[in-house]
């Protein structure tokens, strides 16, 4: 079977232990995240690990298993890229002298819908969102100029399908946390 | 009146009161039923040990030798008695030795609850003295863990750990207690937990799934089932029993499954696995259904994946879904507790008879016996072969005895000629495979089953590995009885330097101490067999012993377990010589 890129979506209680028992699961098995997010999800006190992994479908099924098993993990799902809606998002740090020396730097701005978050007389910060493609192609445009620095966030995404995850809890049948 | 108002007095003293946190964690235990717990003090879990000494009347402590013997000990327990073992260390080092008690626990879905203390909560992270991260350790081999820093956590914790230690597919929960929860102060309320919000212990059972697989059964010329401790854990002995007499389906089982079903019933076949039977084996490979109950397809059982049933339609009956199509693709999945499960398809299987497929089970039988067992029950050769040590044992105990076996060559020859007629009865590391489990384990099965006799048959290896045990057994007069085989090598591992090293036995010959005369140090009565002729009698006189009782036998260094599937090999490709 052919590896894909998956995002993997953990619904979740807000425990502190749960980051590692889930990373332990791709650690046992030596698969390689690509990213990892944690944040708030939709709905109150529920969190949200979103994944990146490149394997195949048979893997991702059954990590999936094994992270559902977790006591503290609502509901796992998996998708493929064309499932999902999904973003990165990177920042430049380039030296602010360069808009000046460098001319063509500020057409390169333009027309790479990134916004300008800050402006020192040192520097200034960019900040891309978008596929992993486009983050590229901005860094592959600026780098020849000097980056001072750069950093670019994992994949979040949201799917195409709706998550059911309020009618799952109620499902559990619990009121307890 | 009078008598009504003391009733609800004495109600109210044993559930709620302010208290420590470390008297909470003993209410917390009585509320939960457990009377007894294994373990071993320290400093950090010192409050609790405090309040356990004032407890002593309702709450028994066994004061194992090394913590890792605690956690066997309540795995033991938990095993035979299916009540959450309890086992209880100190912070550090205390809690590292837990960790192979709750590997083996985790693997095998045996229900324990383990409670560490840890440092003060204002020392965490600093590298404090007798500070580990046992969290950080115990993550992967826990059902669950969690540390508790607040007292007033210490009830609602301890009731979810008890709950999810035993609901669903059970296991290990680990519980650390930080020293100021300990001596911190609550008002203790104790409420049993009926559920967590994000866990389903049992999954529900889709109905089409019992009619797709009644379905296949019906149909089914060649079926046969392997059974798993699934259906011990489930207590579903009788549904099984119920299912297969109706189906008369032959029936093999895993070494955990051991003892679901009697040895003598007519329908068992034996033990599927690497030295498993014959005919299960081979005829894995030439059913057309298999059905798969409370059984997870561990490596030691299927061989090659790739030549595993492939002829075979795949009925699994699970309750935990990460194991479906883990390891072996079922055509039909019916989710469940098999309690359940099997008492529901009942009605919708067909009586049936497969006595000519039945047969060819017993054919190759006979080819085993004739090949393996008969000389390993019955051996021509002078030197004593640990399958008459086996049959000697099951003349005197009738089958009615629990057999504790630790990991090795005596391990597969306890499991494959051993004789059962009750359920629970068979205890041993599956698999984890840890050598050093059955003495403490034996403690606890015996504790966990007072009624029944224990027998504990360990290799000279494993039961160096916890021998420090026999000072629990001295202690507590526990009447455990203790087989020694002994072969002077760790002689699964010989065996594989024989068969697949070029006889390259590298580290594996031992230099063995005098076992009787160091348990006859720790008063315990002690015999060593080294004839044919003494070796009944030295039995019979240990059964009949009331007291625990150390027989050593000495027998042929050099013998290999038979038959034997080679490791990635095929199931039908198993070896008899």
């Amino acid at each position: 079977m052919e590896r894909e890129c998956y995002t993997i979506s953990v619904y979740t209680e807000n425990n502190i232990g749960l980051l590692n028992r889930i990373s332990a699961i791709f650690l046992k098995r030596h698969i390689n995240l690509d990213s990892m997010t944690a944040s708030v999800s939709e709905i109150k006190d529920v969190f949200r690990f979103t994944i990146v992994v490149k394997i195949t479908e048979e893997q991702v099924k059954k990590l999936v298993g094994q992270i559902e098993k977790q006591i503290e993990v609502i509901k796992a799902f998996y998708h493929k890229d064309d499932e999902t809606i999904y973003q990165e998002t990177a920042l430049f740090k380039v030296a602010s002298k360069l808009l000046f020396e460098e001319r063509q730097i500020q057409n390169v701005i333009k027309e790479s819908n990134s916004n300008i978050v800050t402006v020192t007389p040192e520097f200034f910060v960019l900040e891309k969102t978008g596929r992993r493609k486009e983050v590229e192609e901005l860094y592959d445009k600026l780098e020849p100029y000097g980056l001072m620095q750069f950093v670019r966030s994992g994949r979040i995404a949201v799917t195409k399908e709706k998550m059911h995850i309020s009618k799952i809890i109620e499902s559990f049948g619990v009121d307890t946390v | 009146m009078e008598t009504q108002t003391q009733t609800i007095e004495k109600e109210t003293k044993e559930t709620t009161g302010h208290m420590t946190g470390a008297e909470a964690v003993i209410h917390c235990l009585l509320a939960e039923g457990v009377d007894l717990i294994y373990g071993y003090p320290g400093g950090a879990i010192m409050p609790v040990y405090d309040e356990l000494y004032k407890f002593q009347d309702k709450l028994q402590h066994i004061l194992t030798r090394h913590e890792q013997g605690a956690t066997h000990a309540a795995q033991g327990y938990a095993r035979t008695s299916g009540k959450v073992g309890v086992a209880i260390a100190t912070s550090g080092p205390g809690a590292t030795n837990f960790v192979t008690g709750i590997a083996d626990a985790q693997i095998d879905s045996t229900p324990m609850v383990c409670i560490t203390g840890q440092v003060g909560s204002h020392l965490l992270g600093s590298d404090a003295f007798q500070e580990t991260d046992i969290i950080g350790i115990s993550t992967p081999i826990t059902k669950w863990n969690h540390q508790v820093t607040k007292a007033e956590d210490i009830p609602s914790v301890l009731a979810k750990a008890f709950y999810i230690a035993r609901s669903g597919r059970p296991g290990p929960v680990l519980i650390d207690i930080t020293k100021d929860a300990q001596f911190g102060e609550l008002d203790f309320k104790y409420a049993k937990c009926k559920g967590v919000r994000s866990y389903k212990p049992v999954p529900e059972t889709d109905p089409k799934t019992l009619q797709q697989a009644a379905s296949l059964i019906n149909k089914a010329k060649k079926p046969m089932i392997v059974f798993g401790q699934g259906v011990i854990l489930g207590e579903a002995e009788e549904e099984l029993k119920n299912f297969i007499e109706k189906t008369r389906i032959p029936s093999a089982w895993t070494i955990l499954g051991l003892s679901a079903l009697p040895t003598a019933h007519p329908l068992n076949v034996g033990m599927v696995g690497m030295h498993g039977n014959y005919g299960p084996n081979k005829l894995t490979n030439e059913c057309d259904l298999l059905l798969a109950i409370g059984m997870r397809f561990d490596d030691r059982v299927t061989g090659n994946l790739e030549t595993y049933a492939k002829q075979a339609k795949v009925i699994h009956f699970e309750i935990d879904p990460a194991e479906v199509n883990k390891n072996v693709k079922a055509d039909v999945a019916v989710m469940g507790d098999v309690k359940n499960t099997l008492a529901e398809i009942l009605s919708k299987v067909e009586s049936n008879n497969h006595d000519a497929w039945l047969q060819q089970f017993k054919d190759f039988d006979v080819i085993e016996y004739d090949k393996v067992i008969k000389e390993e029950l019955y051996p021509s050769k002078e030197g004593l072969s640990m399958g008459e040590v086996l049959r000697g044992i099951n003349e005197e105990t009738k089958g009615d005895a629990v057999i504790v076996s630790d990991v090795g060559q005596h391990q597969m020859i306890a499991c494959r000629y051993a004789e059962f007629i009750k359920s629970k009865s068979n205890v041993t590391s599956g698999g984890l495979g840890t050598m050093g489990f059955a003495l403490p384990a034996a403690i606890g099965a015996k504790m966990g089953a007072p009624e029944r006799e224990v027998v504990a048959i360990i290799g000279d290896g494993g039961y160096q590995m916890t021998i420090q045990e026999l000072g629990t057994i001295f202690q507590t007069r526990v009447p455990v009885k203790i087989v020694v085989l002994n072969n002077d090598f760790l002689g699964m591992v010989r065996q594989w330097q024989q068969l697949f090293f070029d006889k390259r036995y590298a580290s594996t010959e031992m230099v063995n101490p005098d076992f009787v005369m160091i348990a006859k140090g720790y008063h315990i009565e002690a015999k060593k067999v080294t004839k044919r002729e003494e070796l009944q009698t030295a039995i019979k006189e240990m059964i009949a012993s009331k007291e625990p009782y150390f027989l050593e036998v000495c027998v042929e260094k050099e013998n290999n377990v038979f038959p034997m599937i080679p490791t990635g090999a095929s199931v039908s490709d198993i070896r008899l010589e």
